[in-house]
């Protein structure tokens, strides 16, 4: 393949940050069919518009999903990108790699693909960008048996499952959302590959509410570590910020010059719920009023840290846009212990009660938190035998229109017209 | 024995799931799992996390345009062969991560990343109250519904504020995201900073191309207006064939039709361009999550470096450094000094499409008499 005249975007060589046209055509050098990659965008820079195909339904043989199908709609001008799929491979936990394992993904993809790839996609894949549909099946082959790996999920799936890297390089991590997000990604393999449900569901799994995966965003489950005892303080390191010996903030504000760390200003007033205050040059904390938010950790990790009775609270319904509007998950479960030895029964249970109701009533294309929308909370929480706590709501609601149920009321719902007529004359 | 085209199914092996992360942690992660106390950012990109044990992991943060070559990911894994026992990682935003166990270890990792052969491929920092990479999704190089580029763009942003990469000097950290198209596969709806592609011209009719190719009913239930109907239309055969028509009053130009049914394309050089959307954030820290709200409704696609589009982040970034508290969000500020000085202060100027008519809308309208009297009212 010859390489094209690519003006435009020769101009994103230039400047600091890494440039992929720099790195693209760096890889032609081994993978001629770079130099369509380029040829095609060069083309989609002058026209402003995408030069790929709707769709295209393609996969390895008993999957629904792991691959996307992508043609190019100028294939003539460029052969080397007239199919260019999308794999995408299962990430492990907290995106850890051996060098070794990362070489052999990269060998793969020099015998199979274009030698592009996401590091990583959106939900968390391992994204290799482009192959050919005869390509499929011999590299899924070669995945499976030499490489022990597997495709993740697409289309209306379990998606790929993800999560922060947890206890592994964080202390503030309450629970191991490596090990929750692994064995819940082996548990339901058969959901990941095989579409069965209204659309897509996603699963994010962040240690502490700092929130890592942006789970509370953007996934239909959303599982954020918590702590129900007190937050541990260690009163020494707390001197320690207040006279200077260690940086605030874990030095993430050392390029400014922010004045003296003064724990009033940047701790005890900016906490959301005035729980805490100096006594003498000891710090206190109401913990019984703690909303849990992480700035007085984020501020002094020194100093405090997570209380040690900690478990996870579970949100359901976050999503983009795309229909009715964003949402952000919805807190249903306040704390869920989360344990490997029981093999997360509590959260497995919820989930497939989840999945049991919107598979039942989730209309085509509908995420479980525009389910819960149209259906409504309260309906919801009734479904899924879920206790209404005030937790449940921002603030109770502001309309008198209540659902009352017909058991719910006195006597029930049956009248008698003409009885009530001997009452009271038309 | 090797893929057997005659026999597909042959000894296949199916739903072993992903790799188990134990085997693939640096040895300094995995013997201190669960054991770290805490960290400290050593310098811009620098992070050193120390364990109950003693035990110090160091990481160097670097940043990657995320959609890299073979080859650069084998240079990574050269680094990390030379300095870090063969291991490395990936970050949420697409940084790449080098971790350490010792003080000595990182220095040379350093040099070596910063030395000439490198050629300015590992810029380090994104740690603390900076700008990290940017989360963006495909574009031009690879998606069929976008209406932008997504890598095109990052790179120039990042390129326009680099400095806010390699330093800390804002208020708090800042995330920037960008999606292509409205289905915000990259999920930009909570990020300080949102650059969203979008459409501004309705759907055309392949009326020649709809029968057999769309399900009309479901073209038509795509809408979340209900502006599609049913309608009889002519192809170029002259025959008589069941299409649909857009009544594009009621276009919302989210582009979910033409998910549905690939006769209805809607991308378009001039009507296409990229909406900025400001104050999102994820985190629970101090307030809750907060959803990125519409500042500017269009800029063009004004390749290759899309210049409107970096001077307005530019602009926002370098009001909200000079202007927020310590620890503020660009959210949490505009939230303080009121979003009518967000637009003044920015140089933004404010326009009806700010203002929400579409569901929920109500709940952003103002309904109390407390406001500030900036030089929008005359």
């Amino acid at each position: 393949m010859p390489k094209h005249d690519t003006p435009l975007l020769d101009e994103l060589e230039k400047g600091p940050w890494p440039s992929f046209v720099t790195d693209i055509k760096r890889q032609a050098a081994t993978k001629p069919e770079c130099w369509d990659i380029l040829g095609q965008l060069e083309l989609s820079f002058k026209d402003r518009i995408t030069h790929w195909k709707h769709g295209g339904i393609v996969g390895v043989f008993g999957y629904g999903g792991g691959i996307v199908g992508r043609y190019s709609d100028v294939p003539d001008r460029f052969p080397g990108v007239a199919h260019f799929h999308t794999v995408r491979l299962n990430q492990p936990s907290g995106m850890y790699y051996s060098t070794k394992k990362l070489r052999a993904i990269c060998d793969l993809w020099q015998k199979y693909g274009s030698g592009m790839t996401n590091m990583h996609g959106s939900t968390g894949d391992l994204v290799l960008l482009g192959t050919t549909t005869p390509n499929l099946e011999p590299l899924f082959y070669e995945l499976t048996h030499d490489l022990n790996q597997d495709l993740g999920g697409s289309g209306s799936n379990l998606r790929t499952p993800s999560c922060c890297l947890g206890k592994s390089r964080c202390e503030w991590s309450c629970y191991d959302t490596q090990a929750t997000c692994y064995a819940l990604t082996m548990r339901y393999q058969d959901e990941i590959h095989r579409p069965a449900f209204p659309y897509k569901f996603k699963f994010k799994f962040s240690g502490c509410p700092n929130d890592c995966v942006a789970s509370i965003a953007r996934s239909d489950l959303s599982v954020i570590g918590t702590w129900r005892d007190d937050i541990r303080i260690d009163q020494k390191a707390v001197k320690g910020y207040i006279d200077g010996t260690y940086k605030p903030n874990a030095g993430a504000h050392a390029g400014k010059d922010w004045g003296k760390f003064n724990i009033t200003k940047e701790v005890i007033n900016l906490c959301p719920t005035k729980c805490m205050w100096m006594e003498g040059d000891t710090l206190k904390i109401d913990n019984a009023e703690c909303t849990r938010c992480m700035h007085c950790i984020n501020v002094m990790p020194r100093a405090l840290r997570p209380g040690a009775k900690q478990g996870a609270t579970v949100l359901v319904g976050a999503k983009a846009p795309i229909l009715d509007g964003a949402q952000f998950a919805t807190m249903v479960v306040p704390f869920m212990e989360m344990s490997a030895e029981n093999e997360y029964e509590d959260l497995v249970n919820f989930i497939e009660s989840l999945w049991d109701w919107w598979m039942e009533q989730g209309k085509n294309r509908e995420r479980i938190g525009e389910s819960i929308q149209r259906v409504g909370l309260p309906t919801f929480l009734k479904v899924m035998n879920i206790e209404p706590l005030p937790q449940h709501i921002r603030e109770p609601r502001s309309n008198p229109y209540v659902f009352w149920e017909s058991e719910e009321v006195e006597g029930g719902f049956d009248r008698d017209v003409r009885e009530f007529r001997k009452r009271h004359k038309q | 024995m090797g893929y057997d085209p005659q026999n597909p199914m042959a000894d296949r092996i199916t739903d072993i799931g992903p790799p188990h992360y134990d085997e693939l942690m640096p040895p300094v992660c995995k013997a201190n799992f669960g054991k770290w106390l805490y960290h400290e950012i050593l310098q811009p990109g620098v992070l050193v996390h120390v364990s109950e044990t003693g035990a110090e992991c160091y990481t160097v943060r670097c940043a990657s345009a995320r959609l890299i070559s073979i080859d650069l990911i084998r240079e990574m894994c050269d680094i990390a062969d030379a300095h870090c026992d063969g291991h490395l990682r990936f970050t949420t935003r697409n940084n790449v991560e080098f971790m350490t166990d010792s003080k000595a270890k990182l220095d040379a990792l350093l040099a070596d990343l910063s030395s000439a052969k490198r050629g300015g491929r590992f810029p380090i920092g994104g740690t603390g109250a900076s700008i990290t990479n940017i989360v963006h999704t495909q574009g031009w190089v690879h998606c069929h519904t976008p209406a932008t580029d997504a890598s095109g763009v990052v790179k120039a942003i990042m390129d326009e504020v680099f400095d806010y990469f390699t330093t800390m000097t804002l208020p708090a950290q800042l995330r920037i995201a960008l999606a292509c198209c409205l289905n915000m596969c990259g999920a930009v709806h909570a990020s300080d900073i949102a650059v969203l592609g979008v459409h501004r011209k309705p759907p055309m009719i392949d009326h020649d191309a709809i029968t057999g190719l769309c399900e009309l009913p479901l073209a038509i239930s795509a809408c979340p207006l209900g502006a599609i109907k049913p309608a009889k239309a002519t192809n170029e055969k002259g025959e008589e064939v069941k299409s649909v028509v857009v009544n594009a009053a009621k276009c919302m130009f989210c582009g979910n039709c033409y998910t549905m049914c690939p006769a209805m394309p809607l991308a378009d050089p001039e009507g296409d361009g990229i909406a900025i959307l400001v104050g999102g954030k994820v985190s629970n820290s101090k307030s809750a999550p907060k959803f990125s709200k519409l500042v500017v409704p269009f800029l063009p696609n004004n390749t290759p470096r899309w210049p409107e589009v970096t001077a307005v982040v530019k602009k926002i970034v370098e009001v909200y450094a000079k202007d927020a508290q310590k620890y503020e969000r660009v959210g949490e500020w505009a939230e303080r000094i009121g979003w009518e000085k967000f637009f003044e202060k920015c140089d933004i100027p404010f326009t009806i499409k700010s203002v929400d008519d579409y569901r929920l809308a109500y709940n952003t309208w103002r309904t109390t008499t407390q406001f500030k009297f900036t030089s929008h009212i005359k």
